[in-house]
């Protein structure tokens, strides 16, 4: 028939209303536009205008809409009437549920804080609940730091003051190399795709660095497939290789780091191997003018690196020649590192020299003056083009916080760390540890904690320990199994509660954490221990409270659950005490604000712990008669003030001009909704780099609020606190580690970034288990606490086990195989598939698409209950005895990060089992089963 | 059975940019949700909660691996929609001529109404971008946005597919393939662009720039050695050169 065509509406009408608000389905934090029609959620974009995603956004974002409407959202406060474990439970009211735990929390609170501990999971408003926390007065508190990334963020914090991510960002606009360890779809999702897209665009190379080429390792220029757990080696021998052809920015290294200060060379002192500062405590570098020490902050000090300074009798040296002597090393040439990481001598030499070429002959210069703290004005500034980033693929392993440090250290030597085409810090970063709280642990029954959680030690006097020397956290975070611990150690808590080891607890309160599921090693083992009872036939762990917006797997393991509201139906700030969503060139916070309203009984989690606040008398939350200061959480927001004219956002605050200082202003979410849900202020532009050193910079934080007075500092490539752990193994001081732990401090605690195999492949056999075992998170699903999402699980609904070419075809595998697959802790049955992309003793799988029947609301035949599978069950929490009646945490002994990444197994082909091993029974759903189809449009 | 029209004023389509996609399914969730809510209708997902979930998308994005004779194996990540091909057998094979191409602007679409559900489309396709919605009984297909590009509800700027609009990687570009001046036609001459399957004859308008040459191979690696030249032979040397070169800064 001829061509003719229908009249179609080509402009119809999108939406009734926008509503800005920020995304919550990982921890981007992307603005987003909701569109509206007759009340309901019609469709999600990105808001153009935020900072952080500048309009794009990905597909958690996108899929939004199924979160909201998702059949597994819990409907109202539960309480527990089966056994733990069975899912069955009965729904009750608001005060019967605030009832029951005021009457677990408030003996605790009044006779033995310590006995709760709260652990809030993937929480984006720890300064709220580290203050709720601290006020309660129990030392029991962390977020999920410990089994993610704090390897990361301590290496970079103790090195230069900042890290990856939240900290930082490559400097997108100009780098002419990035170069990317262990990224997978990680922190943070898609400013990384947008930055990756503008230098594809502009045709700069990357260089990935992972076992696995997926995701951002399949596009980069360069594939290098490392062995996993080996990276830091890799890194200290491109120092090496930097090192030896003197491809380093000394100018740089004089001027901002510690390489020119004197460290004391006196072995028989108390403070050898510490740096050497004069009465007013400042460090002191050897001035080259006079061959004598000077501050290193004289404004007229030519500092020296390749001098010594010699005081009665002994000689000193500058922190640079401890680093050149140790690097210099063939131990770390390449042909002496090269088997153990799995590439060639001359590629690790080839990466080097494409870093030194691109630093050194490709310097670019921003044509901007601007002025250090020593008052030296620079009429331009010139940048190293080379930048890097790096996440939890480097950082959870055993030996990870040294990993990251190196990394540091490299990118320090390269002088690319805060300069036009490297890394640059994001406010209220950088931020030296002296600047951060130190941990607290003061208990006082009945009166708040002696200060906040958690913090950066500078040495042992800082440790989290009692008078008898034993752990006072339950978490063990800040003792000398793991003594910068900034984060806590939540992946421990269940266990050493269990164990009752350093102590008991009556009250376990968790927030978003599936515990008794992805969120655990061991998960079958913490499976019992939450349900295990003791003598007398109570549970060994009594009473646990539990917190989420969906019926997860440790929904069950509950005896009281709290009901928390979806993203689109709650106020949160994204605080600048907090986890901000700031960028390089400006400071940035932002809201949730409720752009639907709640259709079950269902209430926001922080304005639950507002109201708890208040019924238990904490002083934060009660007014002077004893009256609840607080109405909810969106009150608390605008009316708490940390420090006068210092609240939980910075934005029009006072009268709505001031920004980062100023009162309260009742209008303040108002205006925050008018301004799209978030505030920025730019950096100006003599301030854009060299944060740390920047007059202006300084100047500006201060007057932000970021800072209460200029803190310039130097970086550290050698962590002067750490080395105060060592003089303490080495015998110096009253505050001594356990014999056991002795020689461990010592050799682990180098202030000089060292490398060590991973501690699995020192209590396993490494050819009885022969192969590296690792997870990645899909891009869809990257952080995220559910793949109920009925169109996210059509992408992702099931996870194979990746296996290598080499293994696939030694196993005589084909599509469609199972294998088991065995660690020294345990064994699954899973299906298997064949990948060529990747590191030849390397199998993977994705992260937590496997779910226990009757979680999620899902059908009990869906593949990710049947096929799915988890890793964790391969991983436990601690390493395999060693005969000598200790519990080893599988974590880093610097951190305590928990060591996924270090696992090792074997394979073998069997026969397709009914479904995927271990199985268990089905939980009993507390919201039913999702609807059979959906066809979602709220409009007509 | 169903007409093209003789020719188009534009050629409207996308550049897809497959040394830039990293495989996130930002474009297919996007896609999913604009037109679930929009164009015809919904998308639908049977067994949304179930066994063997199967749901209408019209863009997925597929991945392949590519071993190559000598260097390691790569991986690219390849999003399919519809190509709204110049000679598009999807809508000759049409019954009804409820498939059709527009003669404004060459944008291939399904009139709902007129649809039966016979799948004659489907089967034409090559490429297999077209769905049948397993709730409504009517074909789905990319749309390229049409209640989009040109909606006056929406700011100027707004005014392209929702696929685009999204990518996070920006590997996505959308624009008159018809214009040899326009920034698409520009990006095509500049990267190679190619057709897929060109042998299948059907003018496909939505072109692919190919990955870039990677740099995985060994022998490359030689020319960068004089940057690694050594500055000394031993620790004494090296503090004699650190001496030297503090002393030009």
């Amino acid at each position: 028939m001829a061509h003719t065509q229908p009249a179609i509406d080509l402009s119809p009408k999108v939406s009734d209303e926008i509503r800005k608000t920020t995304c919550y389905m990982c921890a981007c934090r992307c603005g987003i536009n909701v569109h509206m029609k007759d009340g309901k959620v019609a469709y999600i974009e990105g808001n153009r205008d935020h900072p952080v995603n500048k309009g794009v956004l990905c597909a958690k974002g996108s899929a939004g809409i199924m979160q909201v409407n998702a059949p597994s959202r819990l409907r109202a406060p539960l309480k527990r009437v089966g056994p733990r474990g069975s899912g069955e439970f009965e729904e009750i009211t608001w005060d019967e549920a605030l009832e029951i735990a005021v009457s677990w929390l408030k003996p605790i609170r009044e006779n033995d804080p310590e006995k709760l501990a709260f652990f809030t999971g993937r929480d984006q408003s720890q300064s709220f609940t580290g203050l709720w926390a601290q006020n309660f007065g129990t030392p029991n508190f962390a977020a999920h730091g410990g089994f993610c990334s704090v390897n990361m963020a301590a290496g970079g914090i103790y090195t230069m003051g900042g890290a990856f991510w939240e900290f930082g960002q490559p400097d997108w606009d100009h780098t002419k190399l990035l170069m990317i360890f262990g990224v997978a779809e990680d922190h943070d999702s898609n400013p990384i795709k947008m930055g990756l897209g503008k230098i594809k665009a502009r045709g700069a190379k990357v260089i990935g660095v992972n076992p696995i080429r997926s995701g951002y390792n399949a596009i980069a220029d360069e594939w290098v497939g490392i062995t996993p757990g080996t990276d830091g080696l890799f890194i200290l021998s491109l120092i090496h290789c930097l090192l030896k052809a003197g491809r380093i920015d000394l100018n740089y290294l004089r001027r901002y780091t510690n390489a020119p200060v004197l460290v004391n060379g006196d072995e028989s002192s108390p403070e050898h191997g510490l740096l050497l500062r004069d009465e007013d405590g400042k460090m002191l570098v050897l001035d080259r003018r006079t061959g004598k020490p000077a501050p290193f902050d004289d404004p007229d000090v030519v500092p020296d690196l390749a001098g010594t300074w010699r005081n009665a009798g002994i000689t000193h040296r500058p922190v640079f020649q401890l680093l050149a002597d140790r690097y210099l090393s063939d131990d770390y040439a390449p042909e002496a590192v090269a088997d153990r990481v799995g590439i060639s001598a001359k590629r690790i030499r080839h990466i080097a020299a494409e870093l030194a070429r691109v630093a050194f002959e490709e310097e670019i210069e921003i044509d901007q003056p601007w002025t250090d703290f020593r008052g030296v004005k620079h009429d331009k500034m010139i940048g190293r083009p080379v930048s890097f980033h790096a996440m939890r693929g480097i950082s959870a392993h055993s030996n990870g916080f040294q990993t990251c440090r190196a990394l540091h250290v490299l990118q320090i030597l390269l002088g690319s760390v805060e300069v036009p085409g490297g890394f640059r810090f994001k406010p209220p970063y950088p931020k030296p540890t002296e600047a951060h709280p130190k941990p607290h642990c003061g208990v006082t029954p009945g009166k708040p904690l002696n200060g906040p959680h958690l913090g950066y030690v500078q040495g042992p006097d800082d440790l989290c320990l009692k008078d008898d020397g034993s752990p006072a956290r339950i978490d063990k975070a800040y003792t000398w199994e793991n003594p910068m611990s900034a984060h806590g150690l939540m992946h421990m808590v269940i266990s050493n509660a269990y164990a009752g080891d350093p102590y008991k607890i009556d009250t376990l309160f968790m927030y978003m954490a599936n515990m008794s599921w992805n969120s655990s090693m061991n998960t079958s083992g913490v499976m019992k221990m939450l349900t295990d009872k003791d003598e007398n036939g109570d549970y060994v762990i009594p009473r646990i409270i539990y917190s989420d917006a969906y019926s997860s797997e440790m929904v069950a393991y509950a005896d009281l659950i709290l009901p928390d509201t979806t993203y689109l139906e709650r106020h949160d700030c994204i605080s600048l005490l907090d986890r901000p969503i700031c960028e390089a060139d400006a400071a940035a916070d932002a809201i949730r604000w409720p752009v639907i309203e709640p259709d079950r009984d269902v209430r926001g989690f922080q304005s639950v712990l507002v109201d708890l606040g208040a019924r238990l008398g904490m002083p934060a939350f009660v007014n002077e008669d004893g009256s609840a200061k607080y109405k909810d959480y969106a009150d608390y927001i605008v009316n708490h003030e940390r420090k006068p004219g210092i609240g939980p956002l910075a934005g029009f605050r006072g009268d709505g001009s001031d920004k980062g200082r100023g009162a309260p202003n009742p209008e303040q979410l108002n205006r925050y909704i008018e301004n799209g849900g978030f505030f920025v202020e730019h950096i100006p532009d003599a301030a854009l780099y060299y944060k740390p050193w920047n007059a202006d910079y300084q100047n500006w934080a201060v007057g932000m609020g970021l800072y209460d007075s200029p803190q310039p500092y130097l970086f550290s490539l050698y962590a002067e606190p750490m080395r105060r752990f060592q003089l303490a193994a080495e015998g110096h001081g009253d505050r001594q580690p356990p014999e056991h732990l002795r020689e461990r401090v010592k050799t682990v605690m180098d202030p000089l970034p060292i490398w060590y195999p991973p501690f699995e492949d020192g209590h396993v056999d490494p050819e009885e288990y022969p192969v590296h075992a690792l997870t990645q998170r899909p891009m869809a699903m990257y952080h995220s606490w559910g793949t109920q999402n009925a169109w996210l699980r059509q992408l992702h609904g099931r996870n194979p086990l990746y296996v290598p070419t080499k293994i696939w075809e030694a196993n005589g595998f084909c599509e469609g195989d199972w294998a088991r697959v065995t660690s020294a802790h345990g064994s699954i049955v899973v299906p298997v598939a064949h990948m060529a992309a990747l590191n030849e003793n390397t199998v993977w799988t994705w992260n937590a698409i496997g779910k226990r029947k009757g979680a999620w609301a899902l059908d009990e035949h869906a593949p990710e209950a049947t096929k799915g599978f988890l890793l964790n069950h391969l991983i436990h929490e601690l390493l395999p005895p060693k005969g000598d009646g200790m519990r080893w945490a599988n974590s880093d002994p610097v951190t305590g990060q928990a060591a996924w990444f270090d696992l090792r197994v074997k394979i073998e082909k069997v026969a397709a089992p009914e479904e995927a091993q271990p199985a268990y029974p089905p939980i009993k759903s507390p919201v039913g089963q999702g609807p059979q189809n959906l066809a979602w449009k709220v409009g007509k | 059975m169903t007409e093209l029209p003789a020719s188009t004023q534009k050629k409207l389509g996308l550049v897809i940019d497959l040394d830039t996609c990293v495989g996130c399914h930002a474009c297919v969730i996007s896609c999913k949700g604009w037109n679930t809510e929009n164009y015809g209708a919904p998308l639908s997902d049977v067994d949304a909660y179930g066994a063997d979930p199967a749901g209408t998308f019209l863009n997925r994005v597929h991945s392949y691996e590519i071993t190559p004779a000598e260097g390691p194996a790569q991986l690219v990540h390849f999003p399919k929609s519809c190509l709204h091909c110049e000679d598009a057998p999807c809508v000759t094979v049409c019954p009804t001529g409820a498939s059709y191409k527009r003669q404004e602007d060459g944008i291939v679409l399904v009139n709902e109404t007129a649809c039966i559900g016979c799948g004659l489309c489907a089967w034409a396709c090559p490429y297999g971008a077209r769905e049948l919605d397993a709730l409504e009984g009517v074909m789905k297909k990319c749309t390229l946005c049409v209640d989009r590009i040109y909606n006056e509800n929406l700011p100027e700027v707004d005014r392209q597919p929702a696929c685009v609009r999204t990518c996070p990687a920006g590997a996505r570009h959308f624009g008159d393939l018809g214009d040899p001046d326009s920034d698409v036609s520009k990006l095509v001459a500049e990267r190679g662009g190619m057709d897929l399957m060109p042998e299948q004859g059907t003018k496909p308008v939505n072109k692919y720039l190919p990955p870039r040459p990677k740099q995985d191979r060994a022998e490359e690696f030689d020319i960068l050695a004089p940057f690694l030249e050594p500055v000394a032979e031993d620790p004494k040397g090296f503090l004699g050169w650190l001496d030297k070169a503090l002393e030009r800064l």
